[in-house]
């Protein structure tokens, strides 16, 4: 479903502050794969879902999605293979629209806008079932402005929103950071509960590795700019917090000196 | 006190046509989130086109016409600047608004203004329809109250349509939040073009009427345009922003509030008998007094805000 070719991003290349965010990394996701992706700050974790989501162009390589060369299209055409939930809970949403209004435009996702009424009656309905399935009572609140919701809310909105018109690939970075625990483990339960209902190909990025090792059928661990750990399948289900972080010394010839990957 | 009374219609009718042009001043302004200096351009630009169309006898439609599709190209002009240019919109709008002013020098045949005889046309609205009511020599239809304030309706009322529509709604997601409108497949930059083409079709039609309500077009008409339709969106807001929520009514509360700057301005100069030249100060000094406001009260009167519980647990 996602076919990544050794592709490679620097920024700010013969400057002091050149980094290399993206080493030559290639991956490939098939179709239904959830993969969970861990890693220390400047990892390349943001970078690469970035990369895949046409933030940028990448410098080297090439980005196929369901088999269609996408490494030179632009974010907002790529928009039509790509769901997107940020970590910023802010960036998903429109703010200053309605709730219905946000759902509306991401429900026409991958169509040409036209002249047509942007929201009708029959949409209306079905946003509404699809509001109640998320539990947050904002189906009771169609009309109010995104602006005025909560975190958590803004966020499982945007999930709403970004599985909508069923993308061929939902990526999800750290979409829970911003959020207490208690919501965040219940985004991350609609999150589970979406992406096996339209069996979803799902990259997510997260700080937390017992969800890295709970959540998905694969897991990837980043560092300096490359993919240093990939376990899938039997070998991920038996992982321990343990397992990962020797993985991930073996991997990196170092040991996990990151506080924030410590304090996971 | 009575004289002011007696320009109070006059300061209305100006006021009126001001806030079409206001109307789409915050279309780019709170639509879209950009202040578009092009406004001061394209407003003369409307007005020249509409009169030398006069002059040299097309129809007052086809003139007015006219002026909104060349506004809607200044607007392209500077959202090109911006989008594909990558130049920052301020400066795109400086950049079509000095090239305007040759372009509008030209379009007047190389004269700093251009005027209309009026007992030769059959203008849409003129001053001196407005006296000519008040020696009851013309039916109210015709008066400049009347004619605009149907115009302006009807305008709203296709900005409303159109902002309801998908495409509409694209351009507002846009100006809301560019990140989610690209994820969502929203092509941006083409939302901005679109949405400073529309504001500047309005602003340069505005211009076309007042061209044609004091019977000349002048280089200068348009000098300060953003300053006073910033007024009229600001005013408009003050006084009733919070009754008006629905997306038509912030529209006339635009054009209300250019009424009511209109109406003011009228007053000072009748009751103070201040010097006319000083009107331009006046306008910018109370236009930075109302977008100082609502910076200080969030500076220095905002609630302590509580901040999200970060975890990384």
């Amino acid at each position: 479903m996602l076919e990544i070719r050794s592709i490679s991003k620097t920024f700010h290349p013969g400057t002091v502050n050149e980094k290399t965010a993206l080493d030559n990394v290639s991956l490939t996701l098939q179709d239904g794969d959830f993969v969970t992706v861990i890693g220390g700050n400047g990892a390349g974790k943001s970078t690469l879902l970035n990369a895949i989501a046409g933030t940028w162009f990448v410098d080297e390589g090439q980005i196929l999605i369901d088999g269609v060369d996408v490494t030179h299209l632009s974010e907002y055409k790529r928009a039509k293979f790509i769901g997107r939930v940020f970590q910023d809970p802010m960036l998903g949403t429109a703010a200053t629209m309605q709730i219905e209004e946000n759902l509306a435009l991401a429900y026409r996702r991958g169509r040409t806008r036209t002249l047509r009424r942007g929201i009708n009656a029959a949409e209306r309905e079905n946003y509404k079932a699809m509001l109640q399935t998320l539990g947050l009572g904002l189906e009771e609140r169609m009309n109010t402005r995104v602006g005025l919701l909560s975190g958590g809310q803004r966020q499982a909105l945007t999930l709403l929103m970004a599985t909508l018109q069923k993308p061929k690939l939902l990526l999800l970075d750290e979409h829970t950071a911003a959020l207490d625990p208690k919501t965040a483990a219940k985004v991350l339960d609609t999150t589970q509960r979406i992406v096996e209902r339209d069996h979803l190909t799902t990259l997510m990025i997260t700080h937390n590795m017992r969800d890295a090792i709970a959540y998905g059928n694969r897991l990837i661990m980043m560092y300096e700019g490359h993919v240093a750990v990939d376990v899938s399948g039997e070998e991920k289900k038996r992982l321990t917090v343990e397992d990962l972080m020797q993985l991930f010394e073996k991997a990196a010839g170092d040991s996990i000196v990151n506080d924030r990957m410590l304090l996971s | 006190m009575n004289s002011f009374l007696n320009a109070l219609p006059g300061a209305i009718s100006q006021g009126m046509i001001w806030g079409i042009m206001a109307i789409g001043l915050y279309i780019t302004y709170r639509l879209l989130s950009i202040s578009d200096l092009t406004v001061d351009g394209s407003f003369c630009t409307g007005g020249a086109i509409g009169v030398m169309m006069i002059i040299n006898g097309h129809s007052i439609w086809l003139s007015l016409l006219a002026a909104l599709v060349v506004g809607m190209l200044t607007g392209m002009v500077t959202g090109l600047l911006h989008t594909v240019c990558g130049i920052p919109a301020i400066l795109s709008g400086i950049l079509t608004q000095l090239g305007l002013w040759s372009i509008n020098l030209a379009i007047m045949g190389m004269k700093a203004n251009q005027s209309l005889n009026v007992n030769k046309y059959r203008l849409l609205v003129s001053l001196r329809y407005l006296q000519d009511y008040n020696k009851g020599v013309r039916p109210i239809t015709q008066h400049p109250i009347f004619v605009v304030g149907v115009l302006t309706l009807l305008l709203i009322g296709v900005l409303y349509w159109f902002f309801g529509t998908e495409l509409g709604s694209s351009l507002r997601a846009t100006g809301s939040n560019p990140c989610m409108a690209r994820a969502q497949g929203i092509n941006t930059s083409q939302s901005i073009v679109l949405g400073l083409m529309l504001a500047n079709g309005l602003v340069a039609l505005s211009g076309a009427l007042m061209a044609q309500y004091q019977s000349f077009a002048d280089i200068n008409m348009g000098r300060g345009a953003i300053v006073i339709g910033l007024a009229a969106v600001i005013i408009g807001e003050v006084i009733f922003g919070r009754l008006f929520r629905n997306f038509a009514l912030k529209l006339l509360s635009v054009s209300l509030g250019a009424i009511i700057y209109y109406v003011v301005i009228q007053a000072v100069v009748s009751l103070s008998g201040i010097n006319s030249n000083y009107l331009k100060l006046l306008s910018a000094i109370i236009v930075g007094i109302f977008l100082a406001v609502p910076y200080w009260k969030g500076k220095y009167f905002a609630k302590p805000v509580r901040k999200g519980v970060t975890t990384h647990a």
